[in-house]
């Protein structure tokens, strides 16, 4: 019996002899493609910053070393001014997002309260509203003359000032923080799921009370994760640019992102766009690494993940409070804005209100069967984002296999390009993709090509991020079990770590397919007349100020998104586009 | 000719070298083990028999061919091995069946053919009721069946095991060692089992190979490693023993205070003059409440209990000699109770002494 009946093939002459061609034959086709990755690495995420880099200092048209640029880039006070706009506006949308999520983190994670399936729905729906659509509802809500809070609230008062005027600094943080505050929540939630309930206890053994012990031992424990949520929000904002031009410019409120795109306006300077974008990519590093400084502090039990065992507190009648603030919370970032969308969406003027003869089905018949942009836009929004998801999650798969195996020396190389994207603010990127591949020798300036590169790149590291966790959990030994039992590499990845990972992937691809179906700063930059985005054509529209229009293709847009999300949650799990990654 | 031979085996992550030359020879049908402390190299070892990891030096033969040398690996997929993992790696996206059939099918047997071979081997490890169930509704040894059915299917030219059951508890452990021998006295597949538990390895193996720091200290069968450690470490790891200092002089090994007549110590004859180590089982010790009738020649001293832990099975008392400073530690049976502080005789058998280095 112990003689193998069942033969497998013969060992090789090569494995015998260790002749140069042996040696050659053991160079894994791996080698390769790490050098294969790498190139596509460089392609889209180094050449791209290094150009922007050297443009900066270049003269338009010679190429001739310069600093000119950066002094007509801060040599102006209106271009100081709105660097120092977009840091106020950072700090004060950050704070208050902090302040809106954090309540509705303790409660959903430690608490009794009610309704904490409804409170996931509001932070997943504000997740997934797209920010400038939030931007047009605001506008529709306490616009200073006609919005419906602010109309409302001089009938009720007979007052003659608006209540709240959206065209505001204040309006425009408010705005922004409403749908940043999920990236809060998000952190400070999964921190405090690791909390263990005994560390509670032992504050209340001591004799600190409900209050006492959630601000004296619970809230400290993760206030590395709350300051984690505050820079990224922070950083998320001073990067938007639809919600800023949006409200922003009516309001003449100047910020970083604005003056970009007025660089852009013809005669394009982007030389001097490079040179002004440097300080946003700066603070951006930084505080990128100021935040993972932070946040990989010791000593944090956030960090440890032991848990114990987690019992939620009783908060009796208070509960209803907590409850209370998430339904504002709920009603002010998502239920209203879309309420009056969809009204003024359906509404001949949506100043009427909600009355039947005001009714119509015009704008949508507009923009489905006569708008010659429409349905291209969206046609073009869901291919790009398609085609740039499929590149992401297949080049950061790759990418991740090879660093998780060890496959290559130096492999961390690999992951590290291609996580870089992520302190890499969109609109940055837009612009080096602008100057290192919009003229010639490629000129593929308004060409889907640049786009679904840009896409590709700018969401690398969700991909990459999705990638690694997937591979992470399937053990090597899955693979070797396989090669041992006489299965090739790429057999055993086939049949046995492709089908572990499948469903992992699905929900990264998804999560890119999402975030690029709404992309605007970026994309905003890359267009061309013919390859307009849903997201580009809705800041279009919104210049035009017509809002029934507006409203009804950001209720088309919503649609598309819901499908997908939609699909995801099917697919993949309720919460796939809230986990930290 | 030996089925599988390792020749100078090395291997050096970096700086440190973490296999050092290892020489080992497993004949047809045998099972050995690969016993020593963790980070002592058996897993590399192990891993480098399975081609997952290339040597830095030395070589790895099957059956007369090299199959491992540096420079030049043959793939796992090639050396008909099969091998059992710390984390079973049963697959979950497949059934039993699938999981038990996964080799046979790579070598392209008849559908039929794979299905009866697999129903067999899973009623060998009565898991034949199982083989539709998926993974996640297995226990962990069930689960462990599986992947012994599924290394054992493909009738390897070696199979390999890392640390199969340290994922088990207790009881299971136990149960599975005897299901691991059983396995093999069915079908004598040459074997090599990585663990770092003694218990395991005495339970399973033809010959033992103690390992640590990078090198085989010893190989012998179970019995001989307990009986004639010819190391420290071999002494101290396999069992627990007396390491004392000792005098060698002539055939007297001369201790603390009194000396011991060499005849029937192991390692005896190869020991250098002058200072050795003498390892003393705790078992080799006989405690008297007065001096022995008749002590057949061996050596009987004075001494009192200095202290003592009961341990169900065995008493476990420190036991010090009357002349000198020497201490011991003596296992004696239950039955046998002696108060902390009273007078005992220490009866010496040589029999499980040995002189290591």
């Amino acid at each position: 019996m112990p003689d193998t009946t069942i033969a497998l093939r013969e060992p090789g002459p090569a494995a015998r002899r260790t002749t140069w061609f042996g040696r050659l034959r053991h160079v894994e086709p791996v080698t390769l493609l790490w050098a294969v990755l790498i190139a596509a690495l460089l392609f889209l995420v180094a050449f791209p910053l290094l150009k922007l880099l050297a443009v900066s200092f270049e003269t338009q048209g010679s190429g001739a070393f310069t600093l000119a640029n950066y002094g007509t880039a801060y040599g102006r006070a209106r271009y100081v001014e709105a660097l120092l706009n977009s840091l106020t506006l950072g700090l004060i949308t950050a704070t208050i997002a902090v302040v809106l999520a954090v309540p509705m983190a303790w409660a959903v994670s430690r608490t009794d309260m009610p309704g904490k399936g409804f409170t996931w729905a509001v932070v997943l729906a504000a997740f997934v509203m797209p920010p400038y659509l939030g931007a047009v509802g605001w506008i529709l809500l306490a616009g200073p003359n006609s919005g419906f809070l602010n109309l409302a609230w001089r009938w009720a008062t007979g007052a003659e000032d608006p209540l709240f005027d959206v065209y505001s600094f204040a309006g425009l943080a408010l705005v922004i923080a409403l749908h940043s505050f999920p990236l809060v929540f998000i952190f400070v939630k999964s921190a405090l799921d690791l909390v263990s309930s005994e560390m509670e206890d032992a504050a209340n053994i001591l004799g600190a009370g409900t209050w006492t012990a959630m601000r004296k031992v619970s809230l400290p424990l993760v206030w590395p994760s709350i300051l984690g949520g505050f820079i990224l929000v922070f950083l998320e904002t001073i990067a938007l640019f639809g919600t800023p031009a949006i409200i922003g410019i009516p309001a003449r409120i100047n910020v970083v992102t604005t003056q970009l795109w007025q660089f852009f306006e013809y005669p394009v300077r982007v030389e001097v766009a490079a040179a002004y974008a440097m300080p946003l990519l700066l603070i951006t590093v930084g505080l990128i690494a100021a935040q993972r400084l932070v946040l990989s502090r010791k000593g944090f039990v956030s960090q440890t993940g032991k848990g114990g065992e987690r019992r939620p507190i009783r908060l009796g009648p208070w509960r209803w409070l907590l409850f209370g603030w998430c339904a504002g919370v709920g009603l002010f970032a998502v239920a209203l804005p879309l309420l009056v969308l969809i009204q003024a969406s359906f509404a001949k003027a949506w100043g009427r209100g909600l009355t039947l003869d005001n009714l119509t089905l015009r704008d949508y018949r507009l923009l489905l069967f006569e708008h010659e942009m429409a349905l291209t836009s969206v046609w073009n929004t869901i291919w790009f984002s398609g085609v740039a998801a499929t590149l992401a999650v297949g080049l950061a798969l790759l990418i991740a296999y090879i660093v998780a195996r060890k496959l290559v020396p130096f492999g961390e190389a690999l992951g590290f390009l291609a996580m870089a994207p992520f302190v890499i603010p969109g609109i940055v990127m837009a612009i080096g993709f602008y100057a290192a591949y919009a003229p010639p020798p490629l000129a593929l300036y308004g060409t889907a090509t640049l786009i679904i590169l840009a896409f590709t790149a700018r969401f690398l590291p969700i991909a990459y991020a999705n990638s690694t966790a997937a591979m992470r959990a399937v053990h090597p030994e899955m693979e070797e079990a396989a090669r041992i039992l006489g299965s090739g590499r790429l057999h055993a990845i086939r049949h046995v770590t492709a089908p572990l990972v499948k469903k992992a992937l699905l929900g990264g691809w998804l999560i890119v397919f999402i975030v690029a179906s709404r992309e605007l700063s970026a994309a905003v930059f890359l267009v061309g007349p013919r390859t307009r985005t849903m997201s580009v054509l809705l800041y279009d529209l919104s210049e035009a100020g017509n809002f029934e229009v507006l409203a009804a293709f950001g209720g088309i847009l919503l649609v598309i998104t819901m499908v997908f999300v939609g699909i995801g949650m099917k697919l993949v799990g309720r919460d796939f586009m809230l986990r930290r990654t | 000719m030996s089925r599988l031979q390792l020749r100078g085996l090395t291997k050096a992550f970096g700086t440190l070298t973490v296999v050092d030359g290892i020489d080992l020879a497993l004949e047809q049908g045998e099972f050995i083990s690969l016993l020593g402390p963790s980070g002592c190299g058996k897993t590399t070892t192990l891993r480098m028999i399975a081609g997952f990891i290339e040597p830095n030096a030395g070589s790895i033969e099957l059956d007369g061919e090299r199959i491992s040398s540096p420079g030049s690996v043959l793939p796992p997929e090639r050396r008909r091995m099969s091998m059992i993992f710390q984390s079973y790696a049963i697959w979950p996206n497949m059934t039993v069946a699938e999981n038990v059939g996964f080799g046979l099918k790579l070598r392209k047997l008849p559908a039929a053919e794979v299905k009866r071979r697999v129903r067999e081997i899973l009623d060998v490890v009565q898991m034949g009721h199982l083989a539709g169930r998926y993974p996640a509704e297995l226990s962990g040894g069930q689960q462990q069946r599986v992947a012994l059915a599924r290394a054992i299917v493909v009738k390897p030219a070696v199979l390999l095991l890392d640390e199969p059951l340290s994922n088990l508890d207790a009881n299971l452990r136990e149960e599975m060692r005897f299901e691991i021998r059983r396995l093999h006295d069915e079908f004598r597949i040459t074997t090599v089992y990585v663990t770092h538990d003694q218990a395991e390895a005495m339970a399973t193996s033809d010959r033992i190979a103690v390992m640590n720091a990078g090198r085989i200290e010893q190989v012998d069968a179970p019995h001989m490693l307990y009986t004639r450690p010819r190391t420290r470490f071999v002494a101290g790891f396999v069992g627990r023993t007396n390491l004392l200092d000792a005098q060698l002089r002539g055939d007297e090994i001369g201790l603390a205070g009194f000396a011991l007549r060499g005849e029937g110590v192991a390692g005896i004859a190869e020991a250098r003059q002058g200072p050795v180590l003498l390892s003393v089982r705790p078992q080799s010790v006989r405690l008297h409440r007065a001096p022995p009738g008749t002590a057949d020649g061996r050596l009987v001293l004075p001494g009192g209990i200095a202290g003592r832990v009961y341990l169900g099975e065995a008493w476990d008392y420190q036991v010090r000699v009357a002349e000198g400073e020497q201490q011991l530690r003596v296992a004696a049976p239950p039955s046998q109770v002696h108060e902390v502080g009273a007078p005992v005789w220490l009866g010496f058998d040589p029999e499980q002494m040995a002189l290591v280095e």
